[in-house]
């Protein structure tokens, strides 16, 4: 339980451990984007911790890097036809992103640091509790700027129709601003929570 | 001619990868803190890059494509960056220990960054020819060095200011890179057909 609840929130690898920074930053413009990304994390890095786990014993030792490497790859691939397939506009709003999960620092790190020490059942449940943290970090951000920038969130319009859009939030330099200041608000939390305790 | 210099110009300043694409954003925020460190960083990962491209393109063409197996094209390319990086180490320490120690440490970090499989990426998305994806592999390199170069010299005044607590750290190296990126955004009124 411990293992899947880390990644929710103490070790959250987008505000505690800034892991997987590019497409954190790059497809947050619009709620749906990151949600859809989340999705193909979640995927990936589950059957990749699934995979690496099983084979452990197996790998020899200098090789094990490259090991993960392709196997994340394989899943990432998969992952990218099937949304060119299913999801035509998903998979062109999301471009070279998706291919790019491969060299996700939380995947390849996950892999490394837990998948590929612990038993296939803690693993798995690490990788949910991890790709479902960077997930919500993804939406929250992605919708945060969705409003600010377009007004809505998911396409729906919740700003009143005297909302000014303010471009920059869909811009790149939005996207650092408004993790830098989630980022200093998860901190505040933090800091409030030691003070409590 | 005047092709490649609008691929330099725009991938080095209008588009660049840190601060529009947000590729190499891991070394962007780590290694940022030392002049000298982001000089090695953006050295290793020029040089890196180009080859990358060039070599990438070139299997991608030549093998590739004529065996119909572009489907492969990702886990090819992040073995090849793997590979390179390993034979660039082994190169370079036995030829220029003055370059190994420059460039040493940062070269096994390159592997992950994912601005070199980026670049790969974009060089097959956008049908560069192989001159192009060189000129463009060695300006995203360059980009990123500049980009890493700017960001280190206002981080080490940064030290000397009173930031808020929660602030310390990486929000405000997000916020500053915020602050960059729009004053790249000025760049982009250089080309009036982009």
């Amino acid at each position: 339980m411990n293992n899947f609840l880390k990644g929710l929130w103490r070790e959250h690898p987008v505000f505690r451990q800034l892991l997987g920074m590019c497409p954190t930053l790059a497809v947050t413009t619009a709620a749906k984007n990151g949600l859809f990304m989340g999705l193909a994390v979640i995927f990936v890095l589950t059957f990749s911790s699934f995979i690496v786990s099983l084979i452990k014993h197996v790998v020899p030792n200098q090789v094990r890097i490259a090991v993960y490497t392709v196997i994340i790859a394989t899943f990432v691939t998969i992952v990218d036809i099937s949304f060119k397939a299913f999801v035509p506009d998903m998979g062109r709003a999301l471009g070279p992103y998706v291919p790019l999960i491969i060299v996700n620092c939380i995947i390849l790190g996950r892999c490394e640091a837990f998948a590929s020490k612990n038993s296939m059942k803690s693993s798995i449940i690490d990788a949910l509790g991890m790709s479902l943290g960077f997930s919500w970090g993804l939406f929250i951000l992605a919708s945060i700027r969705e409003l600010l920038g377009e007004g809505s969130i998911l396409g729906y319009r919740l700003m009143p129709g005297s909302w000014n859009n303010l471009i920059v939030m869909i811009l790149p330099a939005g996207a650092f601003i408004v993790l830098g200041l989630l980022v200093a608000g998860m901190n505040k939390i933090e800091q409030v929570k030691e003070k409590q305790t | 001619m005047s092709d490649l210099l609008f691929i330099f110009i725009s991938t080095l300043l209008i588009n660049n990868f840190v601060l529009t694409y947000f590729l190499g954003i891991c070394p962007f925020l780590g290694v940022s803190g030392k002049i000298e460190s982001a000089f090695g960083m953006g050295m290793a990962v020029t040089f890196v890059m180009t080859l990358a491209t060039s070599i990438g393109w070139l299997i991608y063409n030549l093998v590739l494509v004529k065996l119909g197996l572009s489907y492969l094209q990702f886990i090819v390319f992040i073995l090849v960056i793997a590979s390179l990086v390993q034979i660039v180490e082994m190169f370079i320490r036995k030829f220029s220990t003055g370059l190994y120690q420059a460039l040493g440490i940062y070269l096994p970090l390159i592997t992950t960054n994912c601005a070199i499989l980026g670049a790969a990426i974009f060089m097959i998305a956008r049908n560069y020819s192989f001159i192009e994806s060189v000129i463009f592999g060695f300006s995203g390199g360059m980009g990123f060095s500049l980009v890493l170069l700017v960001m280190a010299g206002i981080r080490q005044e940064l030290e000397f200011c009173d930031v808020p607590k929660v602030f310390k750290g990486a929000p405000i190296t997000l916020i500053t890179a915020g602050l960059l990126a729009l004053i790249f955004m000025g760049f982009s009124g250089l080309f009036s057909n982009l």
